[in-house]
């Protein structure tokens, strides 16, 4: 008899690793991500866009754990995901470098400077995304930045604005074709973030797989629409209106994938339910009432911001816990 | 049908189909055998050796004592010459004193204990001397002595009496046959620990991926008032004692208290059996049922077999290896003890030898952690695995003591379920021994 291998318990393990998590979340992603690809009217940009995206986030977490020598992790996929979510907040006209320059700021700076994997304290992709918001502003918004969709009748593409930049200039009423248009995402924005029902799809694939709990995205999408309802850009009581302020934007998106990036939100179950109720208050406010059309980017990375603290005020109660005297 | 459980937990693939269907097989040891009784197969005051090398020993004899409240004899199980008394090798991985026993094959049995036919004369006082006098210890792994658990004291309200039937560490069988094959035993025991505790309920505790042996118990509790069989969901830990006690009576064992204080008293199928052979046979503690199992074992097997057979013994007796193993283990996979040496006895608490084949053995690498809260979704005493781990590794005793890291049961589903395969439990373990030390010390002045 060989040597015998002397451990401590469990002696067995599940089947969960965390390359699975992460391929769960590419299957989940990829549908919405290539309905963003095709649906757009600069479909080879878009899906240029993504490519890059994905590799140099890559190539920037290999070289910087080979240059820091430690082990490389590539293999958990993590950094495919980041690269994915990242292009997918980027406009269809992004110039090659931009997600280049995304990718550093979202591996370098926001993930590997704090630790690596799960040290991050604020989403990858989101803190990519800002900073090209802050550094590019014109390249990452307005009209120059999306077209319509390939399917959206507009009258004047030159003056083109995607549905939030149009809400914010003149709230109109919003008519049912409005609302089917958003959740199928034949409207302008992102590359990824314009297909609601497949983002939910995902979203749920998700739930089902347990990668995720319902109860950021169900609570974020539910604050969202309560608010949009009583304070309404066309007063209180718009249940279409509401109704639309979920699927334009980046509210699904950012709801099911960002805002429940593991690393970034709470781990307790209330705390959890905290975080998806901030995001949406917070989504709301800058929707409304703030200087920029959409709130959900920076809801979430303000968000992520309170989570240490929302972690420590929410810690579960314990088995048979006996109140201190 | 109605299914109790407790609160999160995990789902382990059970692999109780290898041994579930296997008779128990009486197995004997050889003419000549060596036979190793530890003196301290419990928890409390280990034993003092009553025999010395060269005498000669009958089965059923008592070999060893302590006048301490917390403790519980041995017996030799089987006749034979004393050979030596001295430390040996024990599966908790530690050296023990121990009285070897050359077996003479004679069998001879020492006097009964005292035969108890009529149970319905016999006082509380009586019985508890008894389970004392045949050194009953819990027989799941803790090895606690019955007899302390039967005497909660003159304040405590005992209201149940719960046999942990529930078997839920993966692979084990032995509870499981003993309750189809001998179920009347078990009856007859709780009925004797409820002679003790008059206005107690009884209940048995059965996981429903057993269902032979839940019909087998209704069938044998039928028209017996105050016990009830409860079908318990197939979840780990169910059988820990405090999720136990949570799943059957919607009560919670305060933290740092004992199941007396919520009015309960768990124990196992085989130290139930084991009071009924004690009190109405006579018979001291001397043999067991020991599951002997996994991918690398010929013939999975449920034995019966005297204390102080080897290990290796067993493993023969169950057809020998399929292929090297690469990982022997005591008890079950999540919470049984892995061996380096096959040559251990058998003692009060074996209930299983696991023998894993290299690629169940395998040990992952551990990664970050990716703060999934998975561990915080499943630990069934709603602690927090991944501050437990973080605060281990930072030597930050005080934060480890206020995210409660002494109340961990070590039950091992945390690092069960985590994906990056951190060594949750393993890091919580050693911190939480350390973390009662210093609690202790604060205590003490």
């Amino acid at each position: 008899m060989e040597k015998l291998v002397v451990s401590s318990t469990p002696h067995v393990r599940s089947n969960d690793s965390v390359q699975r998590i992460m391929l769960d979340v590419i299957i989940a992603l990829a549908p919405a991500a290539i309905a963003g690809i095709i649906l757009n009217n600069n479909s080879i940009n878009a899906a240029l866009t993504v490519a890059i995206s994905i590799v140099a986030c890559v190539i920037f977490e290999a070289g910087f754990q080979k240059l820091t020598k430690q082990t490389c992790t590539i293999s958990d996929l993590s950094a495919v995901v980041t690269g994915l979510l990242l292009a997918m907040n980027l406009p269809e006209t992004s110039p090659w470098w931009m997600p280049i320059v995304g990718a550093f700021f979202s591996i370098i700076v926001a993930k590997q400077l704090f630790g690596g994997l799960g040290q991050n304290f604020i989403n990858p992709a989101l803190a990519g995304r800002a900073f090209l918001l802050a550094a590019y502003p014109t390249k990452m918004t307005g009209s120059a930045a999306f077209g319509p969709a390939k399917f959206e009748s507009v009258v004047d593409a030159a003056t083109y604005a995607t549905p939030l930049t149009a809400l914010k200039e003149s709230a109109g009423a919003v008519t049912s074709s409005d609302i089917i248009n958003g959740f199928l995402g034949n409207v302008g924005g992102t590359i990824g973030e314009t297909c609601a029902v497949l983002l939910i799809l995902g979203g749920i694939y998700l739930i089902v797989r347990k990668v995720i709990s319902w109860r950021i995205p169900v609570t974020y999408i539910a604050t969202v629409f309560i608010l949009m309802l009583i304070f309404g850009r066309n007063g209180a009581g718009d249940f279409m209106g509401a109704i639309n302020e979920l699927f334009v934007g980046g509210l699904m998106l950012g709801a099911f994938f960002m805002a429940t990036d593991y690393a970034s939100s709470p781990v307790t179950p209330i705390g959890q339910l905290i975080m998806g109720v901030g995001c949406g208050v917070l989504t709301v406010i800058i929707r409304l009432w703030g200087g920029y059309p959409e709130g959900v980017s920076y809801s979430i990375l303000l968000m992520n911001l309170c989570v240490p603290l929302i972690d420590r005020f929410t810690e579960p109660k314990i088995f048979g816990e006996v109140k201190k005297k | 049908m109605e299914i109790k459980t407790f609160k999160r937990g995990v789902h382990p693939h059970d692999g109780k189909e290898l041994s579930n269907k296997a008779a128990i097989r009486v197995i004997n040891p050889e003419v000549g055998e060596l036979i190793t009784i530890p003196l301290s197969q419990h928890i409390g005051a280990p034993c003092d050796p009553l025999v010395k090398a060269g005498e000669r020993v009958l089965a059923g004899q008592k070999i060893g004592e302590s006048s301490a409240f917390v403790s519980a004899p041995v017996y030799a199980s089987v006749s034979g010459t004393v050979k030596f008394v001295k430390p040996m090798l024990t599966p908790g991985g530690t050296m023990v004193n121990s009285v070897i026993i050359e077996n003479d094959g004679e069998y001879e049995q020492a006097p009964s204990l005292g035969e108890n036919k009529d149970i319905s004369s016999l006082t509380p006082e009586q019985i508890v001397a008894r389970v004392k006098e045949a050194g009953i210890v819990g027989m799941g792994g803790a090895g606690f002595p019955t007899q302390v658990k039967l005497s909660p004291g003159p304040d405590a309200k005992i209201t149940d009496i719960i046999v942990n039937a529930a078997e839920c560490e993966p692979f084990l069988t032995c509870d499981h046959r003993c309750m189809v094959e001998r179920g009347e035993e078990l009856v007859k025991g709780l009925e004797i620990m409820l002679k003790i505790f008059p206005n107690a309920k009884g209940h048995i505790g059965i996981e429903v991926n057993k269902p032979d042996a839940i019909a087998e118990m209704e069938k044998l509790t039928k028209g017996i008032s105050n016990i009830s069989v409860v079908s318990l969901k197939c979840k780990y830990p169910q059988g820990s004692e405090k999720q136990l006690i949570d799943a059957i009576t919607g009560r919670q064992v305060p933290s740092g208290g004992l199941p007396a204080a919520v009015g309960c008293i768990v124990d196992n199928v085989a130290t139930v059996m084991a009071i009924k052979a004690a009190v109405i046979d006579g018979k001291p503690l001397i043999r067991r049922v020991v599951t002997v199992t996994g991918d690398a074992i010929n013939n999975p097997s449920n034995l019966e077999v005297p204390i102080g057979m080897t290990y290796a013994k067993l493993i023969e007796a169950a057809g020998g290896f399929k292929e090297d193993p690469a990982k022997v283990i005591s008890g079950g996979p999540m919470m049984g003890i892995a061996l380096f040496d096959t040559e251990v006895p058998v003692t009060k608490t074996t209930s299983g030898i696991l023998c894993l084949t290299k690629k169940a053995a395998e040990i992952p690498p551990e990664s970050n952690c990716i703060r999934c809260g998975k561990c915080v979704e499943h630990c069934p005493m709603g602690l927090m695995p991944l501050h437990l781990n973080a605060d281990t590794l930072a030597g930050d005793m005080d934060a480890f003591i206020a995210h409660h890291g002494v109340d961990c049961i070590e039950c091992g589903s945390c690092s069960f379920i985590c994906p990056a395969k951190r060594q949750l439990a393993q890091s919580i373990r050693v911190n939480k021994r350390a973390a009662m030390a210093v609690l202790r010390a604060k205590g003490g002045k």
